[in-house]
């Protein structure tokens, strides 16, 4: 048996950090556990006990709870984001709770990456590449949805005022990140 | 710079801030403020290009984005860029222009012999003189024309600027930063509403920027914008001005291009500044104030430098400081002419004579000029001009007489009157209404959430203009929710200015022997017009296509009105009746990169790498893009070529084993309790009594019954199944299963999540495959009794969670390793250094397609073609037999489906062990076939391979199974090449080596 010590490595290895001063920066979130939760309602208010945050039953929504948070990303679809490692113990209680009410957890902890934009220019920023309204009247705060960067599908999510995170399919990721470095020389 | 054409003070120019710029390699001083235009005016040069199709002499005709004549290139080397209006072109230090269309210069241009020939190009002449023979059209005829008739040259290395784009929303956009467009701007924003002004001129103010008299509540014109741009600049967030930004093209649901020029008026622009920037704007509500045009006057050699419109002179003086020449005639039917008049009066240009289409002139503008001593010749037309390089008289003549008189002159100013600018309001489908008493279509019926404000809806004051815009923005603010209060204001010091004349003005010659202007750009005149319609041409449209009228970047704004009014009267017409030609995107050109912006290199589509990708360049792999990803190909050795590396790949898989990442197949999780039964529906397998732990490998079809995509499956669970599809099929396959999911069968409890990027899996295959990965495993064990082929074992891999798949596609004992993708690279470099232990190889995808062919295994896309059912590529043992549905079923009965000669896959040998088979090539079923012979199939792999020591193909062959053995024929150029039918497996055929 050969002992290894095998470690997560991100998808952000080899990218450049993001930032103009005052304006905008990206960051890349920690590291986090990630599943697709499909279900009815029933199914989503079991599953939010076991995850420890109220899965939104409306639409476009997020909720969240310390290192915790789900998405609404449909009437039957959640993003549920959690520290890292917590997959195994999560899948377990969520499992658990739901029983054989009908619903699919699927683990997309890999799939996905995350980052989140902050500052001032941030929803102009975003703008470069994403056809939806941005402005605080029309995407406030708690907003989520899924949506496209030029050409690459991403969940949107207003975390506060000047904050809104990404998830990004992880091979998509060099690619917006490259429309983001060339957006930052304009801002 | 000749400072005598220069006014003493007017003007928005900065004249402490002189600029160097040259023209036709001559150098000439301007003022920051100018355009390229006003300071070759400023400088004495009025010819600034030749025309398009007779090569001559061209002026500079308005002072905006309708110019027709004043192309130039700007810049130089990859920057050059052609095609700019100098009316529009800023002036910065060191600007380098050029003139086009001229050759070897400007003043002697050899092209303008096709002026003397003019007989010879009259309107449709290509459609005629260059018919024969065929061929000659396009080696000859066509490249001459082009190259005789072009304008600019377009440069021919890569752009070295970049564009950006830019998304935005707002409750109110206002195309055009006027009188209208400010004061509806003003009202939409202080109602609270989010708001976008724009404007394609460098300094919003439109029209009253060059607005000497005008008196707005107190203030001068320039006072009045500067205040209204400073009301609106301090709602920062909440109001947006883009100056020198083009509103080009109005789409559906009130969706607006803007290209916002960010550069090109800058001597040095910092580099990370775009040099366009297009906005793609939604709006709830759209206030259109893009103004009107002036209209020219058709008379005989109207188009000689120093002939321009009577308004675009005022602007020149009044804004720019420049006196564009030094004694003028004018020619008007307009009442606004005589503003221009007395302004350039004032500005010290000599006013020789006006002469007024009119029979009468009695309006409030017309006696001041009398009143300033000005004479006024009322039904009197000009006829004519004199000069070649710039205009030396200008002829007129009393309406229906004979007699003409000379005036000498060095500026002509014309006006037949405005056309109000509705082209973005027609691009919105809005329908227009023609005011026959006015000759001008206006704005009639909106189709989306629109409205017109000021010139360009019709009304003719700058109190209107005023009145329509506050109206304008308060209703568009209004209609969004917000509460807006109705301002006014109070102008005076202008004059009610009246009148307007369309088509050819009479003169008294031989109209088919002179060249009367209808369309500058295009070198249409009027006689074509009359040509078009002599010739059959009944409705506009065809007219314009005949003539070109209004075609380019006219696309009708000076044009328009004076050729339907001359097909009108030839047509014995009314010019509703004739209709309007279609407004086409883009209002004027836009630059290709602002289109393309972000979307060019490695931006132009995203490029997908897998998890191991850094090792695979670092081991000096060589890529091949599947689909968006780039997969491994092959890893060449030093001084291996493709061919040696992709043998020894091939021989080391086979002898010891070789690794192999196949992350990019696609990955679906299918779940749910029916998780079975929508599996039997969408594939041709059943799947009921698939062991939860077993691997089947599935075939998808279409409702049309032809294999649409493969790929092995484990069941992970009983409600729970890991899909594999192709690496391009992953979408198709995903968005195929959702559709029937939700529209056939959407009583199934099951739910679809995509994971193609969850996993990495590095591909373990040959007889020493468990023993590279052995050592590395914990928890499932991998003998052959526990994990047989086609088996799938959760357990750990490094310490990692993995999905272990017993599976080959090479024939040989094999793994699938699959991984939490964040661990591909770790896991993979675990595997290769086990792998190296044994003189095991990484190896790419073109050694996976040589092994798979060896055991006559398909891939979707190169056995199949769209066409294939499962029989037809030997895979009509996956089918279930007893289900009673699935996808296509009920298609692979239909008769042309049972057919006994349809193509079947079949393995070639080419009787010369050597000879390689080109892919795609055809085979007949004897030698020396004519041309024209129908095949009996085609080639759809062939390589050459290591473990045969020979060539191989497979191919499709029409009954392809029943002529095993025998000799068929691929014609080549060099001969036939003689090929043995055989079966598709070449290689174990038992498959005893999978078992191992």
């Amino acid at each position: 048996m050969v002992e290894l010590k095998v470690t997560r490595r991100s998808a952000f290895e080899g990218l450049h950090a993001i930032g103009v001063s005052g304006k905008v920066s990206a960051t890349p979130s920690a590291l986090a556990t990630r599943f697709s939760f499909r279900g009815d309602h029933e199914a989503a208010q079991r599953a939010s006990k076991a995850f420890g945050v109220t899965l939104p039953l409306a639409l476009l929504k997020a909720e969240t709870n310390g290192t915790r948070t789900a998405i609404s990303l449909g009437p039957d679809e959640w993003l549920l984001i959690a520290e890292d490692g917590a997959a195994q113990l999560l899948a377990d209680e969520i499992e658990k709770a739901l029983g054989t009410h009908f619903h699919s957890l699927v683990d997309i902890s890999h799939r996905n990456t995350g980052f989140d934009v902050s500052g001032a220019e941030a929803a102009t920023f975003l703008a470069t590449g994403n056809p939806l309204d941005l402005h605080i009247s029309a995407f406030p705060v708690g907003m989520a949805t899924r949506t496209i960067f030029s050409k690459a599908e991403i969940v949107l999510w207003r975390k506060s005022a000047d904050t809104f995170h990404v998830e990004i399919w992880r091979s998509f990721l060099p690619f917006m990140w490259g429309l983001l470095e060339e957006a930052a020389h304009e801002l | 710079m000749s400072l005598h054409l220069r006014t003493t003070q007017s003007g928005r120019i900065n004249r402490s801030k002189p600029l160097t710029f040259t023209f036709d390699g001559k150098s000439y001083k301007g003022f920051h403020g100018d355009t390229l235009a006003s300071a070759l005016l400023a400088n004495g040069v009025h010819l600034m290009g030749r025309s398009f199709k007779y090569h001559r002499p061209r002026g500079v005709v308005t002072a905006g984005s309708d110019e027709p004549n004043a192309l130039v290139s700007v810049g130089v080397g990859a920057r050059h860029t052609p095609n700019l209006r100098a009316t529009q072109v800023e002036l910065y230090d060191g600007l380098v222009a050029k003139s086009q269309n001229a050759w070897p210069s400007l003043s002697f241009d050899i092209g303008s012999i096709n002026n003397v020939l003019s007989p010879l190009f009259v309107a449709g002449f290509y459609y005629k003189t260059f018919m024969w023979p065929n061929i000659a059209w396009k080696k000859l005829y066509e490249p001459i024309i082009r190259r005789a008739a072009g304008l600019g040259t377009a440069p021919t290395s890569p752009d070295p600027d970049h564009y950006s784009t830019r998304y935005a929303h707002c409750d109110v956009l206002v195309i055009g930063a006027g009188a209208a467009g400010l004061s509806a701007a003003l009202a939409a924003a202080e109602s609270g509403a989010r708001v976008i002004l724009c404007d394609e001129q460098a300094e919003l103010g439109g029209s009253l920027l060059s607005d000497l008299h005008a008196t707005i509540d107190g203030k001068s014109a320039s006072e009045w914008v500067a205040h209204a741009v400073q009301t609106l600049s301090a709602k920062s967030g909440m109001v947006t001005l883009l100056p020198r930004t083009q509103a080009f093209g109005y789409f559906a649901q009130n969706f607006v291009g803007l290209v916002e020029r960010v550069t090109d008026h800058l001597a040095s622009p910092d580099k990370k500044l775009p040099r366009d920037r297009l906005w793609q704007v939604r709006a709830k509500e759209v206030v259109i104030a893009t103004g009107a045009h002036e209209c020219p006057l058709v008379f005989p050699d109207n188009d000689r430098p120093g002939i321009m419109l009577a308004d675009a002179a005022r602007i020149f003086a009044n804004r720019y400081g420049v006196r564009p020449g030094g004694r003028a005639v004018v020619a008007t039917a307009h009442d606004s002419a005589y503003q221009a008049t007395l302004d350039l009066k004032a500005a010290g240009v000599s006013i020789e004579r006006i002469v007024d289409l009119r029979h009468e002139a009695n309006g409030a503008l017309p006696n001041a000029a009398r009143a300033a001593g000005i004479r006024v010749d009322v039904a009197t037309a000009i006829t004519g001009s004199t000069g070649s390089l710039r205009v030396k008289s200008a002829r007129v003549s009393k309406i229906n007489t004979d007699g003409e008189e000379d005036i000498p002159c060095d500026l002509i100013l014309m006006c037949g009157g405005w056309t109000p600018s509705v082209h973005l309001f027609s691009q919105s489908r809005g329908k227009l209404k023609f005011d026959a008493e006015r000759n001008v279509f206006i704005p009639d019926i909106s189709v989306q959430a629109e409205r017109s404000a000021g010139a360009c809806k019709g009304s003719e004051t700058l109190s209107d203009a005023f009145a329509d815009g506050f109206s304008a923005g308060s209703d568009a603010a209004t209609k969004v929710g917000f509460k807006a209060s109705l301002h006014s204001v109070t102008v005076s010091g202008v004059h009610e200015a009246k009148g307007g004349f369309l088509g050819a003005v009479p003169h008294p010659h031989d109209a088919g022997r002179v060249k009367a202007f209808v369309d500058f750009q295009n070198d249409v005149t009027a006689k074509d017009i009359k040509l078009a319609t002599r010739e059959g041409m009944r409705s506009i449209e065809h007219v314009k296509r005949y003539t070109t009228t209004g075609m380019a970047t006219d696309q009708g704004k000076l044009s328009n009105m004076n050729a339907l009014a001359i097909a009108s009267q030839a047509l014995d017409k009314s010019i509703p009746e004739l209709g309007l030609t279609t407004f086409r995107q883009p209002y004027t050109p836009i630059s290709f990169g602002a289109m393309a912006n972000h979307s060019r290199g490695d931006l132009f589509d995203p490029v997908r790498r897998t998890p191991t990708h850094a090792w695979a360049e670092k081991y000096g792999a060589a890529f091949e893009d599947v689909g968006l990803w780039k997969r491994a190909w092959y890893f060449p050795k030093a001084g291996e070529d493709m061919h040696k590396s992709v043998l020894r790949e091939c021989k080391t898989v086979r002898e010891t084993a070789g690794i192999f990442d196949a992350s990019t197949l696609g990955k679906i999780e299918v779940v749910g309790l029916d998780a079975a039964e929508f599996m039997n529906l969408l594939y041709t397998n059943p799947w009921s009594k698939l062991e939860v732990g077993r691997l089947r490998y599935g075939v998808m079809l279409n409702e049309a019954g032809f294999v649409m995509d493969d790929g092995v499956v484990g069941r992970i669970a009983e409600d729970r199944f890991h899909v594999t599809t192709t690496t391009g099929g992953a979408p198709r396959v995903m968005n195929h299963m959702e559709d029937y999911l939700q529209t056939e069968f959407p009583h199934l409890k099951v739910h679809l999540t995509s994971t193609t990027e969850q996993w990495a899996v590095v591909a373990v295959q040959g007889p020493k495959a468990r023993d590279i990965i052995k050592p590395l495993v914990k928890g499932i064990d991998l003998s052959n009794e526990s994990m047989p082929h086609m088996s799938v074992k959760l357990g750990k891999i490094c310490g990692v969670p993995t999905r272990l798949f017993r599976m080959s596609f090479t024939g040989e004992l094999g793994f699938e390793v699959n991984v939490p993708a964040d661990y591909g690279q770790a896991v993979w470099e675990a595997i290769w250094a086990e792998a190296q232990k044994h003189n095991a190889c990484a190896y790419g995808t073109e050694t996976m397609h040589v092994l798979r062919a060896e055991k006559g295994f398909i891939i979707v896309g190169q056995e199949t073609d769209g066409t294939m059912t499962p029989d037809d590529v030997g895979l009509a043992w996956t089918i279930g037999k007893i289900k009673p549905d699935f996808v296509g079923k009920r298609s692979l009965t239909r008769p042309d489906l049972v057919k006994s000669d349809r193509k079947q896959l079949v393995g070639l040998l080419p009787l010369d062990p050597k000879t390689l088979l080109e892919e795609g090539v055809q085979i007949v079923g004897k030698a020396n076939v004519p041309t024209g012979t129908p095949a009996l199939g085609h080639v759809t792999s062939s390589y050459e391979s290591a473990v045969l020591g020979r060539t191989f193909a497979l191919a499709v062959v029409a009954a392809g199974r029943s002529r095993i053995g025998e000799t068929l024929y691929v014609p080549m150029p060099g001969g036939d090449i003689a090929v043995k039918v055989t079966d598709p497996v070449f290689y174990d055929k038992e498959g005893a080596r999978l078992n191992g």
